[in-house]
């Protein structure tokens, strides 16, 4: 479609600065995997603040940073917000019911950044019920697979069929408890990185039964490597922004394989003990976006 | 008419049958003897044709008259026809059977006309029969279609029309004699038989929205009609169009080409639809703009509908490539934004918003033209997933609504919008439905044991054996070389549907649309009636230039068609080679490809052999890789290759998903036949040819028709009559995977129940290929030595056709095929040499410069296959005689070394005996030339080469004597060796030709070959 153009071009990114109450959420929302896992805000911050840096002066992105809200402790988890592709930008019911408000910020800087903004929680009738997380949906330049997970169900992914409808949206399992984008995510236009589990492998199976394209796919030894965010970079160079060595020590030299990529390792530690990754942290657009 | 042989006796023996019984009250025998009488009539439309291109377009043009006055056509008609000339006599003189029968059939429609036609029976009328009927049939069609002030050029049209497809019909005729064969190819002459009997309006909706009328005969095939219809839109890329009806249950259903129309519509609505039946996955391999339009118009309605699912933005953009398709650029001043705009519908819902984006990109094409716009339209269209999908509701098996979308690659189910599951064609094997269920039976993955079978609940049989339908269609459309025959033995024991797609395949119409040559059709274009601007007049329009454009071709038609050779192939083929002939810009080599693309095609039609999955790919690199390429894949596989393996290798290469393996197959056989065809005949052609190449090409074409039509033939002679089935049938099995499948180990059953077929086929090049040589340098003396070595040959072949033979072929083929896969890459790069040479052999040998013209193709074939011979039999000391014309510097790194499949220990001694060459060769008489160690990386063989030349008087002729002996322990594929030998010989004498080779192989292993 006019929309399909391979995975990667983006102009800008969107990110949530990390609040005090980081890693309080749990705690709060009571019941939650991670109720007990102690994290280091300031580290987090640090971390974060580095994903930004990469992506403004490495890559070479516009950067709109939200600025955080205490009283939204999981906001920077800005990628479970929306899905966006193209010009078109679903704003997706999180799972959890706190979580939705942290839509409105992002709702308003799409706006302004003059995507076209599609609402999965307007229609309560139609979707009711239904929950969907961008860090489910796996955009592959192509199609989309939505993982059917804790957090995301199947209306939830009809929905995202809905609005993306030139694309095939394809469910896939997620085993485990994980997300989708925890155990694969893009390294290229036609490249998927995905870890050796069991269940990543079903998951994989499954996305190569359904898809009617060839990826590649590159298989990292620790679920904590693949996630990734890739990005064609304005100066239309290849850019992986990965974990570093100490987070995931087996994996790394698999990402030498890219050939001419620039790897930009990147700490994630902070967020990864609250299930959340690299790609989790970010929202990346396309403005530039041109038919042919 | 000799090239209608073929098809005139099949008609003859019909009308034999037919007459024997002219028993005007025998209702049984009516279809029988319609189907053979219309094949009779077909025929004598074809005369007609003929004869209006001879006389011009001048007898059609005045049917139209006898026609309204049915009573008279008989009579008038034949004072008119009597000229037809001698072709017409002798055919009538078949015919006159077929008809007479004929007459008794309708006699209770037309009377009088039986009255008359009796009459013409008892005398030898069968001209004045056959010439009636043949002019009413334009007299009606003018009538339906056009006008009457545009007879004129309606008569051109129609008689291009015809033209154009009289090849095709031949084909269809040929099989019609199995009454409701598959072939598309059917003709429409069946005009023919209106007069008798009862005419029957149809209305065709077309794409654009328009109302197509037409007439045809109450008992005419789907496929009549349909030809008409493609015939007025000047479509000549048709196989991915159909033609749907709506039955009783108010559900869409195609019509079936090879089925009467009547029984399939039930009912007393002859409405129509014209739609895509086969979305092609890339329109930009569509050959003609026409056909992208019409894609075009049907997807803006899918679209619209939303049946095609798409975005805002998708629907913006499309809108504005719709605009700027039908209005052109984007201009302010006209008042016309927003309102005619929104007078369209562009989207299921289509708002304001919608609109303004579709102006404002619409603004952004400038400068586009039309056509681009269409595939801009085309290219953005293709990618919405949806795209070419056909949707069907089912339950799965736990009762949950599904839907289950059948498209090029696979069966897609769909819950809601997502997609849930997903079965490519290569993992099915077997699609059927028994009653209400669907039932697909998967593969086993890597990881399992067990097949499963997946079963779906549609609403009824009917819905489930629609889908069956579809499913097979498309599987055979997209993934198969060729359409399936319809069953094997087994199945006429069983029950049910023996429906298969009997249209041509994707990768045949792909090959079918690379030959179109005719200069861009004119048309129209208008989204729907409710545009108007071109409103009034723009069917009408596009008709008459159609006609003209038509009426052009139809005159270079005509020439064709006396010529014996061409008529009978293909129509298309036959065609569009013509007007390649009359095509002097077309660079040799561009013939060439054509020429190897044909014999390729023709040869996958002949052989009908399984199809490889990957299929569009393989064609696209079949299309665009030059025939030297093809040509030299084939060579080592040829060289290492056994004889009947060559032969296994048709059904095998095409599994391997090898597209150069069946090239090379299908090159050779095509181009022997094409080569034998010129020696009996050498002047034949020249006549308007500047070129033999083109020539070459020419009668290449028509032989490769005789072959395809053959094939058909035997499919339909397979093939259970069509009748037997009905909507009643409550399940029906279907295999794709047979066909399909690529696995080595499924070669061996292939072969078996291929086995005849293949001995055949291989005969017949095996002596052509001997023949095909010399044909060119010494026509006589050479010929009939070497047709005694052919039969000798024959012999041994089949011996080694036996099992054990085979066996070892598999294996090594299975060997080869993986090899021939990583050699491909390296192969290809090497065409361009190939290609210049080829000049140079044409300088040095003057003699044989027919030959090479011919291409490249067809010289190494013609190398490739005598060694084949040689080596086919490794334990029988043979003789042959081999003429070669060759050539090639090139050649050498031809042969991989890589390719070399496995031999254990054997000894083999090869002669080779170069003669009578012509002569320009630049050695000296009598003199050792060369004695030479060819030692290849892999092979520890040693061949030393004596070379002697001897001038003869003035001829200045020229004799090689090479001996070759090739010793190996191990690891030594001596067939390769061999070829490697004589490849390289001919690179150092590149003027001269291998007029014999002896071939002395010892093997003292006692497990030779693996």
């Amino acid at each position: 479609m006019a929309n399909m153009c391979p995975y990667g071009r983006f102009t800008h990114a969107v990110v949530r600065g990390i609040p005090e109450t980081f890693g309080k959420a749990a705690a709060a929302g009571g019941g939650c995997e991670n109720g007990e896992v102690s994290v280091d805000l300031a580290k987090a911050q640090r971390q974060f603040g580095c994903l930004t840096g990469a992506l403004r002066q490495k890559v070479g992105l516009q950067l709109i940073e939200i600025p955080p809200d205490p009283e939204l402790p999981e906001s920077w988890r800005i990628e479970d917000v929306a899905v966006i592709q193209g010009d078109t930008a679903l704003i997706t019911r999180p799972f959890k019911q706190q979580r939705r408000s942290e839509a409105e910020a992002v709702r308003r800087v799409i706006s302004e950044l003059n995507l076209t903004v599609v609402e999965m929680g307007a229609e309560e009738g139609d979707s009711g019920g239904a929950t969907l997380e961008g860090s489910d949906v796996l955009f592959t330049g192509r199609e989309f697979f939505v993982g059917i997970s804790s957090h995301t169900n199947r209306r939830g992914a009809e929905v995202l069929a809905d609005t993306f409808r030139d694309f095939a949206v394809s469910t896939v399992p997620v085993c485990g408890g994980a997300r989708l984008k925890n155990i694969c995510s893009m390294g290229g236009p036609d490249t998927i990185i995905i870890c050796s589990s069991d269940g990543a492998k079903k998951t994989l199976r499954m996305m190569e039964q359904l898809t009617d394209h060839h990826y590649e796919v590159l298989t990292v030894p620790e679920e904590s490597a693949a996630n990734c965010v890739y990005i064609k970079g304005p100066s239309n160079r290849d850019f992986l922004l990965h974990r570093p060595a100490e987070e995931c020590p087996e994996s790394v030299s698999a990402f030498q394989k890219l050939q001419d990529y620039t790897l930009l390792p990147t700490a994630c530690s902070e967020a990864s003990k609250l299930g959340a990754s690299l790609s989790s942290l970010c929202l990346l657009v396309n403005r530039k976006h041109t038919y042919f | 008419m000799t090239t209608e042989a073929g098809s005139e006796t099949e008609v003859k023996e019909k009308a034999e049958e037919s007459a024997a019984q002219p028993d005007p009250s025998e209702k049984a025998a009516e279809e029988t003897r319609e189907v053979e009488n219309t094949e009779g009539e077909e025929k004598e439309k074809e005369k007609e044709k003929q004869k209006e291109g001879k006389e011009g377009k001048g007898i059609s043009r005045y049917l139209p008259t006898w026609l309204k006055k049915q009573k008279s056509q008989s009579q008038t008609s034949p004072t008119k026809e009597v000229p037809p000339s001698e072709e017409a006599v002798n055919e009538v003189t078949q015919e006159e059977k077929g008809p007479a029968p004929e007459v008794n059939g309708h006699s209770e429609e037309v009377e009088e006309k039986e009255a008359v036609k009796s009459e013409q029976v008892t005398e030898k009328e069968a001209e004045s029969h056959s010439n009636a009927s043949a002019d009413t049939e334009p007299a009606k069609e003018e009538k339906v279609e056009e006008s009457p002030e545009k007879s004129p050029e309606e008569a051109k049209v129609r008689a291009e029309g015809e033209g154009a497809e009289k090849p095709k019909e031949v084909e269809g005729e040929e099989e019609g004699g199995g009454e409701g064969q598959t072939s598309i190819f059917q003709s429409p002459l069946r005009l023919v038989r209106k007069t008798k009997m009862k005419l029957v309006v149809c209305h065709v909706t077309l794409l654009d929205g328009t109302d197509f009328t037409c007439e045809v005969e109450k008992r005419a095939k789907g496929q009549y009609l349909f030809f008409k219809v493609c015939e007025h839109l000047n479509l000549l890329e048709k196989d991915y169009f159909g033609l749907t009806y709506t039955d009783s249950h108010e559900q869409m259903c195609w019509l079936d080409p090879t089925k009467e129309i009547k029984r399939q519509i039930r009912s007393n609505n002859w409405q129509f639809a014209f739609n895509v039946k086969f979305y092609p996955p890339d329109p930009s391999l569509l050959t003609e703009d026409i056909t992208r339009y019409l894609l075009c118009l049907q997807l803006r309605e899918d679209v619209a509908s939303g049946r095609l699912p798409c975005s805002f933005v998708t629907h913006a953009l499309l809108g504005s490539y719709t605009l700027q398709a039908e209005f052109g650029d984007y201009e302010p001043d006209q008042p016309r934004p927003l309102d005619y705009i929104s007078q369209r519908t562009f989207a299921p819902n289509q708002n304001k918003e919608m609109e303004e984006k579709i102006l404002e990109l619409h603004k952004s094409h400038r400068g586009m033209t039309p056509a681009q716009a269409d595939a801009q339209f085309l290219e953005n269209a293709k990618k919405l997933s949806m795209y070419g999908v056909d949707l069907h509701h089912a339950k799965d098996s736990e009762g949950v609504d599904i839907m289950l979308g059948v498209c090029a690659n696979g069966l897609l189910v769909y819950k809601d919008r997502l997609r849930i599951n997903r079965f490519a064609w290569p993992k099915i094997l077997k699609i059927s439905y028994k009653r209400n269920n669907f039932y697909i039976k998967i593969r086993p993955g890597e990881t399992e044991q067990f097949e499963s079978t997946v079963g779906f609940k549609l609403q009824n049989h009917r819905s489930a054996k629609r889908l069956w339908k579809v499913c097979v269609e498309n599987h055979s459309f997209f993934r198969l070389n060729a359409p399936e025959p319809p069953t094997t033995k087994a199945r006429f024991l069983t029950l049910g549907s023996k429906f298969r797609y009997s249209g041509r395949t994707q990768a045949q119409s792909r090959m079918a649309s690379s030959l179109i040559d005719r200069p861009a059709p004119k048309f129209e274009r208008t989204s729907s009636k409710r545009i108007s601007r071109s409103l009034d007049g723009a069917p009408v329009i596009s008709i008459t230039e159609a006609g003209r454009d038509m009426a052009e071709n139809g005159r270079e038609l005509h020439s064709d068609s006396k010529s014996p050779m061409r008529v009978h192939g293909d129509s298309i083929y036959v065609r569009h080679s013509n007007l390649m002939l009359e095509d002097h810009d077309k660079t040799q080599e561009e013939v060439l490809k054509h020429q190897a693309s044909i014999s390729q095609l023709k040869r996958s039609f002949m052989e009908a052999p399984p199809p490889s999955p990957p299929q569009p790919n393989q064609w696209e690199k079949r299309l665009t890789s030059s025939p030297a390429t093809t040509i030299r894949i084939q060579q080592h596989q040829v060289v290492s290759q056994p004889q009947t393996e060559a032969a296994a290798a048709d059904n095998t290469i095409s599994d391997t998903k090898e597209p150069s393996k069946t090239t090379e197959v299908e090159i050779e056989e095509t181009v022997v036949v094409q080569e034998v065809s010129k020696a009996p005949k050498p002047g034949l052609v020249k006549v308007t040819i500047s070129s033999p190449a083109e020539q070459e090409t020419r009668e290449q074409e028509v032989k490769v028709g005789q072959e395809v039509a053959v094939a058909v033939e035997a499919t339909a002679a397979k093939q259970p009559s069509v009748s037997s089935e009905s909507e009643s049938e409550e399940e029906a099995e279907y295999h794709p995977n047979v066909s399909v499948s690529i696995s080595h180990t499924q070669i061996p059953e292939e072969k078996e129940e291929e086995e005849e077929q293949q001995k055949k086929e291989e005969d017949k090049p095996v002596e052509q290929d001997t023949s095909v040589p010399d044909a060119p340098s010494l026509p006589a003396a050479v010929s009939q030595p070497v047709e005694a070595t052919s039969r000798e040959e024959e012999e041994p072949r089949k011996e080694n056709a036996g099992a054990e033979m085979k066996k070892k072929e598999e294996e090594k083929e299975g060997e080869r095929e993986t090899e021939e896969s990583t050699d491909d890459p390296m192969v290809t790069p090497e065409e361009a040499p190939n290609g210049l040479t080829l000049p140079e052999e044409s300088v040095t040998a003057p003699a044989q410069e027919e030959p090479k013209m011919n291409g490249e193709a067809s010289l190494v074939e013609a190398e490739a296959r005598p060694q084949v011979i040689c080596c086919s039999e490794p334990p029988v000391v043979k003789t042959e005689m081999v003429t070669i014309s060759d050539t090639f510097a090139a050649q050498k790194t031809e042969i991989a070394t890589k390719e070399v499949p496995i031999v254990h220990t054997e000894t083999k001694t090869i002669t080779y005996e170069a003669a009578q060459l012509d002569g320009n060769g630049d050695g000296e008489p009598g003199v050792l030339m060369t004695a030479q160690t060819i030692t290849s990386e892999s092979l520890c063989t040693t061949t030393t080469t004596h070379i002697t030349k001897t001038l003869k008087g003035g001829l200045s002729e020229t004799r090689i004597e090479k001996r070759i002996v090739i010793t190996g322990d191990c690891d030594i594929d001596h067939d390769e060796a061999l070829a490697q030998a004589i490849k390289e010989a001919k690179e150092q004498h590149p003027d001269m030709s291998v007029t014999r080779v002896v071939v002395h192989k010892e093997t003292e292993l006692a497990e030779e070959e693996d």
